[in-house]
């Protein structure tokens, strides 16, 4: 059986969320994210799930973060001006290890920038937009399926890692419309934050499992403890003590990067003979995947390799890559955030090119198939 | 001090200066919980950033020190995912009528089932003494070295303006029937508001020659006129003066409960 539906990116993202165990959103309309707030407040009361528009989007977080402590699982979706409003309350449920999922649908920046056009110009600030170090969780979809099955994860991995994630989303993928299986896509599996295994008497909240991460009991369900974003220790009360502070620091970072072959992600299209290879990610993606198409016409043995996990980055997959390869070229929409990135990670192997556009279009294959050759001669 | 059912004894003493208010507030929400009888499991309170935000650190329930003037968005968060608890809301004047202004507007107007006090020591207590948008205009602060330049408002007609449906005041010199209205804002099924006027003799006291503790509390007495003795006084006595008790008490239905109705008509139209 199969239950095929033509829909846009951000429907998917949204039934996904749902199909995820989604059942409290929040949020600020901004284009191009609102179908998803849109979708929540039509289905959500189905399920029994609750939806409200905030004030703002400072409070759209806010308010998922005081639901998600009740139990529930949350989502809220926005857009630049929108992200940058809640940076501060990402950062709180981070240090506050309250599991969320935000949807970023990147638009053109900076400021107002260009409501309805695409851009990818939020690599840095999904992980550093917040003050502070910590691990960061951010994906990247470049097809409507992918919308869904990313949405699902993004929360599958805030419940396991009990941290906020991103789903990188931008104004591709968000409003093209595509065909999606449902009955395959809702296959997934779901994954639900661990209870406690001890009773109240010897509950101690911040104490990390095996991967790092607390296991926060549902406000109301007899559990009493203190939630703040003040530097605190494992029973959750604020410290200075360097010992404690270091430690807790440490462990916001280290659960993500110990946990790395867990959560990342990436595609590779053509590598197995690539003597080149193209790095792009979400809706520019495709684009980059139709250029090493004419690129393989014409004979050049060229690759593609996607992060969809661009944090954390798939550092030991490009590695591996950049060692059988003589070139690499980047291409995304900003000006060049992730290739820094790339950089960093082939630390000067091979030589690292790019394609950087800023001017709200989507990029054509036979651009990118133009910037590979300039810069292959 | 003997334990108290409600507190965490072992979190005190607490941090705050001699002569601060927020421990007369602590108290008689204490005695009011206590009074109620409240389920500690079922309780949530909820603080922005600040000294009186500090509150739920020494409370024995589920308790969440959020960014500062967000308290209120966090909570209607936490009532409308569950609301079954019971959700006090603690904020400075700063939390709550500057950075935190629009939250308090919105809560206010969807009459969502919160409780909130804010404590008004007319000063930002926790950064050293900055003005406040309820530093008394002409009074000083750090930031204001020859007296506040802005005008006030009044916060309990902002909040009833805004559509709360519970809107009280009391001050730390009334301490008695400041827990009596606590205890009766918990009676409303809806947004309660509860201002106390409190005293911050560090960052506000001082700077203002009011010296004393004990002045600083008179200084917040003689500002306060009791709403029924008010009812018999001129304008002309009224003038500056801030009335206390329940000030506003029109019950309307609350917010979860509204939403309830959409889950009731979502889910026949799923059904269809
Ligand atoms: C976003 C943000 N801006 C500024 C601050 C600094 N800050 C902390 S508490 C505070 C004001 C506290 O005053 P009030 O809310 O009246 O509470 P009080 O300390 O007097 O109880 C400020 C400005 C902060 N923590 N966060
Ligand atoms: S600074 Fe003011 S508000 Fe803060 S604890 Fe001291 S007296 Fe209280």
């Amino acid at each position: 059986m199969s239950d095929i539906r033509l829909m846009q990116g951000n429907e998917a993202c949204a039934l996904g969320a749902i199909h995820a165990g989604v059942r409290f959103y929040a949020g600020y309309p901004i284009t191009p994210s609102t179908e998803i707030a849109e979708i929540m407040a039509e289905e959500l009361p189905k399920y029994g799930g609750k939806f409200i528009q905030m004030e703002d989007e400072i409070a759209g977080m806010a308010a998922i973060i005081g639901a998600s402590l009740t139990g529930k699982k949350t989502l809220t979706a926005t857009s630049g001006p929108g992200f940058s409003l809640k940076q501060e309350n990402i950062g709180y449920a981070a240090m506050a290890e309250v599991p969320c999922v935000v949807v970023n649908v990147q638009r053109g920046g900076p400021s107002t920038g260009l409501p309805t056009s695409p851009a990818q110009s939020e690599i840095m600030q999904s992980k550093y937009g917040s003050h502070g170090d910590r691990g960061a969780i951010v994906l990247t979809p470049s097809t409507v399926p992918e919308c869904f099955r990313l949405a699902v994860r993004s929360v599958n991995l805030a419940e396991k890692y009990m941290t906020p994630v991103i789903l990188l989303m931008d104004e591709i993928v968000g409003h093209m419309r595509e065909a999606i299986d449902l009955e395959e896509e809702r296959k997934a599996e779901v994954y639900d934050r661990k209870k406690p295994d001890c009773g109240p008497e010897d509950y101690v909240a911040y104490a990390p499992d095996e991967n790092g991460a607390p296991v926060l009991a549902p406000f109301g369900a007899g559990y009493r403890y203190h939630v703040t974003g003040l530097t605190h220790d494992e029973t959750g009360f604020s410290t200075m003590v360097p010992e404690k502070v270091e430690r807790v620091n440490r462990r916001l970072v280290d659960k993500i990067e110990n946990n790395k072959e867990d959560i990342v992600m990436w595609e590779e299209t053509c590598t197995d003979d690539a003597e080149s290879v193209i790095v792009a990610y979400g809706g520019a993606a495709r684009a980059a995947r139709e250029a090493v198409e004419l690129l393989r016409a014409e004979g050049k043995k060229v690759g593609l390799f996607r992060p969809i996990s661009v944090w954390p980055f798939p550092d030991k997959a490009l590695t591996a890559l950049a060692a059988k390869v003589r070139s690499v070229f980047v291409t995304e929409m900003n000006d060049g955030q992730l290739a820094g990135e790339v950089k960093k990670v082939i630390g000067g192997k091979v030589p690292v090119d790019g394609l950087f556009v800023m001017d709200g279009e989507i990029m054509t294959p036979q651009e990118i198939a133009d910037g590979w050759k300039g810069a292959n001669q | 001090m003997s334990d108290k059912k409600y507190l965490r004894n072992d979190k005190l003493p607490h941090i705050w200066c001699p002569g601060c208010g927020n421990g007369i507030v602590l108290s008689a929400l204490e005695r009011a919980l206590e009074q109620a009888n409240v389920d500690k499991d079922k309780t949530v309170i909820v603080s922005g950033i600040g000294c009186s935000s500090r509150m739920p650190t020494y409370m024995d329930f589920n308790t969440l020190h959020t960014t500062h003037g967000r308290a209120l968005a966090f909570a209607t968060g936490v009532k409308l995912a569950n609301p079954e608890l019971t959700v006090f809301v603690i904020m400075g004047d700063g939390d709550a009528t500057a950075i935190g202004g629009n939250h308090l507007i919105h809560a206010c107007r969807r009459n969502i089932g919160l409780n909130a006090i804010v404590v008004n020591n007319n000063i930002y207590g926790m950064t050293g003494g900055q003005y406040s948008p309820l530093t008394p205009t002409g009074m000083k602060a750090t930031t204001a070295p020859y007296g506040m330049v802005e005008r006030n408002f009044d916060l309990c007609e902002l909040a009833h303006a805004a559509g709360a449906t519970y809107v009280a005041r009391g001050t730390v010199f009334h301490a008695k029937p400041l827990t009596d209205l606590i205890l009766e804002s918990m009676d409303n099924d809806g947004f309660s508001m509860v201002e106390v006027l409190s005293t911050c003799p560090i960052g506000f006291g001082r700077r203002n020659k009011i010296r004393g503790n004990y002045e600083l509390m008179e200084w917040v007495k003689n500002r306060a006129v009791n709403v029924k003795a008010a009812a018999k006084m001129s304008e002309e006595d009224l003038r500056g003066k801030l009335l206390i008790g329940r000030l506003y008490s029109e019950p309307a239905e609350e917010y979860t409960k509204c939403y309830d109705k959409i889950i009731e008509i979502a889910g026949k139209e799923a059904k269809r």
